[in-house]
């Protein structure tokens, strides 16, 4: 549960053959093309399953109704949500066998445990707090290492999201087979948990990991490390200081140096990104106005 | 033609033929007299089709249309009695037909229609000289006919506003008995007077008549036997009986005028909210579940609507064994959408209430659950992610803009 990415310069064919076009700033290589694609796939086909889903929560809304009928009705929304939903389960079993192939078949150290894991730590409570009180001018600023704590929690709050919205998810589309090892209730259950859990998936998503990640003052208008791989010498000091003297100090620092990101495709990326985030934020709107409209 | 005084076709034969020939005349004159006139004598005049009165009212007639029509072996003077020989008065007086026709005139005495106009019977049956029997297609109450007849006065705004009146010619035009009039040509379909009646149309709230609300299932089943039957044996049925006017009859869940094909979606669609106001609590917990939430999305009518699973018209108690909501019935009943129905899935509850901690508890606390986290999650990092983008704020306020990715 870790995307150490090692130094694999060899995997951003985005940037083959375009000349250096500046010397001036060092790039390294944070992400690897194959977790920036599994970023990719996990937000469209989550805004794929939010943007369907929505409407069938709040079917009593005149948008959801609207929109509903403009793509063909219940069947075409329901089609498109399992079909994202079954691109997403095939996502989710991709990053377990990635997690499962890199620790146990390639022995790789720090998975589960250690500054570059995703599992919670000790450090990560004290960051919480220290974070707090520097946000009210108590304290100073906490440094971080590869991943912060509101990143390991974004990470979980997805991990179990999956879970059980996926979980819910197949035992209502499977609900006779389901039903052979659940309780009578439980078919009653799923839905509200199906309901509830998604909305909070998307409430998080697209209120608190938008402006964590994204909007906030120090990424504004968007974090493009996740879309690119890489970030300059600079932001990788300042935002992950530990993990950046951590590799420095064991001599690891050279080998993640990559080429800086060809200029089309950070424009590509930026178009994708911002679109996402438009249609997040038109999604939270209605989340808002289909809760609030009928509570 | 001129008109020849009696008598004048007998001279000169003899004496004993001569009265028996004079009793003859006499005794068929008038007849011949009459007819002379229905057929000839005013039809001299009258045949130009384009003649008008003084006042400019068309005094013309349809040779020919008259005397195929149901009256045309009737004499112009049987009708205009106030008519008895030529020339006769600018203003003869006006026709009335309920000499010959009283008992139809007595119906319409009593009808909503008494005060209609001068003129009620034409009004309805058209022109007077072309009046056809109603199995005639040229006939103006020829049953494929009628609702346009009707519709001259009932399809116009102004006097259903006049009236008070719902203006309910073009949704019944639209509705499933209409297409059968109009497009399918069925004789058999309902029309206007099938559920009215004719002559003696009374007000709906009129308990003679056939639209008022405990005669309806039997207007309705006078083409409907079956399904009277069954309506009859359900709970809806025997309230009726019973006299409990809150009770729904055929009309109340399928409309008056704009009855839909039971199988479309927009019939499904509009009467789950027909069962809900009266069911309210039932229709509420009905919305919760995915079988409304799927269904109000349209595309995608098959989901279980009210009557897929209380059945339509014979609706029974869930303690009755023959219910198809009865407890041994139910696998066999969620079978018919969910082939794979069994006794745990079928302990689903398709109006089940998160939100009553009495009747699901198990429902409920899973409900306040998810609400807790749901709350708390967003509470908590709600405040954090404001304070940190406050902080941020004044921070990059001190220090100039800094750390946002440059990459190109």
């Amino acid at each position: 549960m870790t995307d150490e990415t090692g130094a694999r310069p060899a995997q951003q064919p985005e940037s083959s053959g375009q000349p250096q076009a500046s010397g001036k700033e060092k790039y390294y290589v944070r992400f690897t093309l194959a977790q920036r694609y599994l970023h990719v796939v996990l937000f469209t086909s989550f805004l794929g399953l939010a943007a369907t889903g929505l409407p069938m929560r709040f079917s009593d809304n005149p948008t959801a109704r609207f929109f509903a009928r403009e793509v063909g009705g219940f069947g075409a929304i329901l089609f498109f949500h399992k079909f994202c939903a079954v691109v997403l389960t095939l996502a989710f079993l991709y990053h377990l066998k990635d997690i499962a192939t890199r620790s146990f078949v390639h022995k790789e150290k720090g998975i589960f445990w250690g500054p570059t894991s995703m599992v919670p730590n000790w450090k990560d409570a004290q960051d919480l707090i220290g974070h707090l009180r520097w946000f009210v001018g108590l304290g100073p600023k906490p440094q971080f290492e590869r991943y912060a704590y509101w990143e390991k929690f974004d990470y979980w709050a997805v991990f179990w999201g999956m879970l059980v919205i996926g979980f819910s998810g197949y035992a209502m589309w499977f609900a006779p087979f389901f039903a052979k090892f659940l309780p009578g209730w439980a078919l009653n259950a799923v839905l509200v948990i199906h309901g509830e859990e998604a909305l909070l998936a998307i409430l998080f998503i697209f209120s608190i990991h938008f402006v964590n990640t994204h909007l906030r003052p120090d990424s504004f208008p968007m974090d493009m490390v996740i879309f690119t791989g890489k970030e300059t010498d600079e932001e990788f000091q300042k935002k992950r200081t530990l993990e950046y003297r951590r590799l420095a100090a064991q001599g690891k620092l050279e080998a993640k140096v990559g080429e800086k990101p060809v200029y089309w495709w950070v424009n590509f990326a930026r178009v994708v990104g911002f679109t996402a985030i438009l249609i997040g934020l038109v999604l939270l709107v209605l989340t808002l106005i289909g809760y609030f409209g009928n509570a | 033609m001129k008109a020849y005084p009696p008598g004048t076709e007998a001279q000169g034969i003899g004496p004993g033929w001569r009265t028996l020939a004079a009793a003859l005349v006499l005794l068929l004159l008038p007849c011949f007299s009459s007819m002379l006139r229905a057929q000839t004598d005013c039809l001299a005049c009258h045949a130009d089709k384009t003649m008008q009165d003084a006042s400019g009212h068309s005094v013309g007639v349809d040779a020919d249309l008259f005397h195929s029509s149901i009256h045309g072996s009737l004499s112009c003077t049987d009708c205009h009695t106030s008519i008895k020989e030529y020339p006769h008065p600018d203003k003869p007086v006006a026709v009335t037909c309920v000499a010959c026709h009283a008992d139809q005139a007595a119906g319409i005495a009593g009808s909503v229609h008494a005060s209609a106009s001068a003129h009620p019977c034409t009004s309805c049956h058209g022109d007077a000289h072309a009046i056809f029997p109603k199995d005639d297609a040229r006939s103006a109450v020829y049953p494929l006919n009628i609702p346009r007849t009707c519709g001259t006065c009932h399809a116009s705004e102004a006097l259903a506003k006049k009236y008070g009146l719902q203006n309910v010619y073009s949704v019944y035009m639209d509705s499933i008995h209409g297409y059968a009039v109009s497009k399918e040509g069925l004789l058999v379909a309902a029309n206007c007077m099938s559920c009215h009646g004719s002559h003696h149309i009374l007000s709906h709230k009129d308990p003679q008549s056939p639209t008022y609300k405990t005669n309806i299932p039997n207007t309705c089943g006078t083409c409907h036997g079956g399904v009277e039957a069954e309506y009859s044996s359900g709970v809806h049925g025997k309230a009726v009986a019973a006299g409990n006017l809150a009770a729904p009859v055929c009309s109340d869940c399928h409309t008056a005028h704009a009855i839909l094909q039971p199988t479309l979606a927009d019939f499904r669609m509009q009467s789950t909210p027909i069962c809900g106001s009266c069911h309210k609590g039932r229709f509420a917990t009905y919305q919760d579940t995915f079988h409304s939430q799927l269904g109000l999305l349209g595309g995608y009518v098959q989901t279980a609507r009210c009557w897929d699973c209380h059945g339509a018209h014979d609706i029974r108690p869930a303690s009755d064994p023959a219910s198809p909501v009865n407890k041994a019935n139910l696998i066999k009943t969620c079978g018919r959408c969910h082939a794979d129905a069994n006794t745990s899935f079928v302990q689903y509850q398709p109006h089940a209430n998160p939100r009553n901690r009495k009747l699901n508890p198990a429902l409920y606390f899973t409900r306040f659950f998810m609400n807790l986290l749901l709350w708390s999650v967003l509470g908590f990092f709600s405040l954090h992610t404001l304070l940190w983008f406050i902080r941020s704020k004044r921070e990059q306020g001190r220090n100039g803009p800094t750390g946002e990715a440059k990459h190109d």
